[in-house]
């Protein structure tokens, strides 16, 4: 117990020494936690429109008035050149072409059907999507109350309709925002961890103080618990720090039980700073940890389901990602941040976590003596 | 000067021998863009697909019944009937086990019959709001569909269609969006961090003094560090797009040609990036904690790949400005897809270039005042 005080005492002291890099770790969470979930936002508004009008009737006017103040379109061109209008999504100026064309008035009033044109720029296709998707609601929607109307004048009974009213739990306004800061400040915590515990050994190997260590008579795992400690110890702060930056700006205080937060974040670190060990274990160098390291972080993130949802991934990366101890995190943050799920929600996350927090340690010990 | 340029010659051979040494490092520098791709263009999609939900049906009659098969037959959903209560609705959304829930109220078909409409209630599970619009436009779509398949009389066929055409990229399939997005962050990761890492590793190690008392120029022992990293760099885009034609099936309509010197702008630009870091940091660790903490979200954030940069607020917009990244990716985008021409994109060349030349000026500055 007192070799480990000791030890304790000397890595902090290390950590708190340094000060370019204390601020680092501290403050790029907290910035990033400003910045990054005002960035990430899938609710598609502002998209330009052009219109190619071949029909200068009412009836267009009527429809483009209830495509603009939908609120989601911004008219930025009308004309009556198709490759005009094409000009400009080549030009970035436009993502969506609508073409309406001659004689459209007319042959709806005498009762044909008529089709208009949409063309979408859509190499980003979550735009493209749903883009599109709006503009096809928003003419459907104006097609029925035609429909409605002309159904009236014939005088015959009114048309059977099915009301679909939604609400939206646990997020009424569909902030997108609550749903990304639990998510990216599970990404902050892993990397934090991940890299500082990764990267302190490693010094200790490049520096050869590690040899001095191995001297002493300080035990293995002494030696690792004195490493682990105040990553794990500045993992809970800089999470405790971006819960109350979630709480100060963005309004969201966890509906679940901090209790239950917290246990799992204790566990979840003492996982992730065991990959950290591992990766030490591997690594000769400082800049060969960061990039194993980076590997790893980087696969973690695109797999974890933070943007984009698990459940659509193909089976092979569906097993992939829960693989990935972050998928674990990102759910459980959400949950119980958002959803207020308790310990029942969450119990094979727990299982999960709690057997990579083993698997990775236990490796770590075992390669960390073989190396030695 | 042949002297100097056989200096030159000697130097670089210098450190592409500690670029090709170290196998592990080197191994994820080539592996790295390979994986991500892969993972981009089979594993990630915003499409949401075979999403539980919960059909509550308190009604029992032939439309309510009716609409549930419609709903199951849908390759969006995976319907579980209940007839249960609010509570179950939660205690589903908490554990995770659905996503959305339909609730048919009691007399739904004959509310219809008598009073022309009736109320369908969809909730869902706001946390994630993408999802949970998503699900609840193909709900709405589904149930207009059965309305028009069982309520039109067929004097009424006439009506509004629209024909959607989708530009680029008719199967929306991600790889248009994330190959340049993918090789904007791949490049900018690896050139600064391989550069920051490197420089401050010889000042750490005291090499970098052996360096500057040398008569060689501390101009050329910049020059000599970034070639090995430039030309690795051109190897990981040559390897990208490869993978991008042959295994993604996505090909360059523009000029290969100017792509690669397009590439080349930007390696400068992220390389420039990577001295200015090293120029300030004075340990390996703050160089990478700033290179990959400081970069790795900002880069995918900004960059425009993930979240269109026109969503953002104003303030970010301005942001997303200085981020090289941006710029590259809207260039690699121009010429892969849309086969744009250099004349489109002098400005984004020119921004590239300017960037890269003030981090480069700024440094060299810095450099030299150390020497003194």
């Amino acid at each position: 117990m007192r070799t480990i005080r000791f030890l304790l005492e000397k890595e902090f002291r290390q950590i708190f020494r340094n000060k370019t890099l204390l601020p680092i770790i501290f403050m790029v969470p907290v910035v990033q936690l400003l910045i990054l979930p005002l960035a990430a936002n899938y609710e598609v508004k502002n998209i330009n429109l052009a219109v190619v009008n071949h029909d200068n009737s009412s009836t267009t006017r009527e429809l483009l008035s209830s495509i603009t103040s939908s609120g989601y379109f911004q008219l930025t061109h009308i004309g009556s050149s198709f490759n005009a209008a094409l000009n400009r999504i080549e030009s970035d100026e436009a993502d969506l072409v609508l073409e309406i064309p001659s004689g459209f008035e007319r042959d709806l009033i005498s009762g044909e059907s008529k089709t208009l044109l949409v063309a979408v720029n859509a190499i980003n296709g979550v735009k493209a999507g749903l883009g599109a998707a709006y503009l096809s609601a928003i003419i459907s929607n104006y097609n029925q109350k035609l429909r409605l109307e002309q159904w009236d004048n014939a005088g015959s009974a009114t048309l059977p309709v099915i009301n679909v009213t939604s609400s939206n739990w646990f997020n009424p306004y569909m902030r997108y925002q609550l749903f990304m800061v639990p998510g990216i400040l599970a990404i902050l915590v892993t990397m934090i961890g991940g890299y500082l515990s990764a990267l302190n050994i490693v010094k200790e190997k490049e520096t050869g103080t590690i040899e001095q260590i191995n001297v002493t008579p300080i035990r293995k795992h002494h030696f690792i618990i004195g490493k682990l400690i105040p990553f794990w110890v500045l993992g809970l702060v800089i999470f405790t720090l971006g819960l109350i930056v979630g709480w100060a700006v963005y309004g969201i205080i966890p509906a679940g039980n901090l209790l239950v937060l917290y246990f799992f974040l204790a566990l979840y670190l003492s996982a992730v700073l065991g990959l950290g060990l591992l990766i030490s274990t591997y690594a000769e160098t400082q800049q060969q940890a960061m990039f194993i390291s980076f590997f790893f972080v980087m696969i973690f993130i695109l797999m974890s389901g933070l943007f984009t949802p698990v459940e659509s991934m193909p089976t092979w990366a569906q097993t992939v990602s829960h693989l990935n101890p972050v998928t674990y995190f990102i759910e459980v943050m959400r949950m119980v941040v958002l959803k207020g799920s308790g310990v029942r929600d969450i119990l094979p996350h727990i299982g999960a976590v709690l057997g990579f927090a083993i698997v990775f340690n236990a490796w770590a010990i075992v390669n960390y003596h073989k190396t030695n | 000067m042949p002297a100097s340029s056989s200096q030159l010659l000697t130097f670089i051979r210098k450190e592409f021998a500690h670029v090709l040494r170290d196998r592990k490092t080197l191994l994820i520098l080539f592996g790295l863009p390979i994986v991500q791709i892969i993972i981009f263009g089979f594993a990630l999609t915003n499409e949401v697909k075979n999403a539980s939900i919960l059909a509550v049906d308190y009604a029992r009659d032939e439309v309510s019944s009716e609409i549930i098969s419609k709903l199951k037959a849908s390759k969006y959903f995976d319907v579980e009937t209940t007839s249960s209560s609010h509570l179950d609705i939660l205690s589903g959304f908490q554990a995770g086990s659905a996503k959305l829930a339909v609730v048919f109220p009691e007399n739904f078909a004959s509310d219809l019959r008598h009073f022309n409409s009736a109320a369908l209630q969809v909730i869902t599970d706001g946390s994630d709001p993408n999802t949970a619009n998503t699900l609840t436009n193909y709900v709405r779509s589904i149930v207009i569909d059965y309305q028009s398949e069982n309520f039109t009389t067929h004097g009424n066929a006439s009506g509004i269609r629209a024909e959607v055409r989708m530009l680029y990229n008719p199967q929306l399939k991600g790889a248009h969006n994330f190959v340049p997005g993918v090789m904007a962050l791949v490049l900018m990761l690896i050139c600064v961090m391989m550069t920051a890492v490197s420089i401050v590793r010889e000042k750490e190690l005291g090499t970098m003094e052996v360096l500057l008392v040398s008569p060689f120029k501390p101009e050329l022992v910049i020059l000599s560090k970034a070639i090995p990293y430039l030309i690795l760099s051109l190897v990981n885009v040559a390897s990208i797009l490869f993978l991008s034609v042959f295994v993604l099936e996505l090909p360059v309509k523009g000029s290969v040609a100017l792509l690669f010197a397009e590439s080349t702008l930007f390696i400068f630009t992220s390389l420039a990036l990577g001295l200015f870091i090293s120029v300030r940091a004075q340990t390996q660790q703050t160089a990478m904690l700033i290179s990959l903490l400081g970069m790795l979200l900002p880069t995918l954030l900004f960059s425009g790949f993930m979240f269109p940069i026109e969503n953002m607020p104003k303030a970010l917009q301005i942001i997303s400005n200085v981020v090289p990244a941006r710029w590259y990716y809207t260039i690699v985008k121009a010429i892969m897809i849309k086969g744009l021409g250099i004349g489109a994109l002098w400005k984004e060349t020119l921004i590239l270039g300017g960037m890269g030349m003030f981090f480069l000026v700024v440094s060299l500055k810095n450099f030299k005042i150390r020497l003194a």
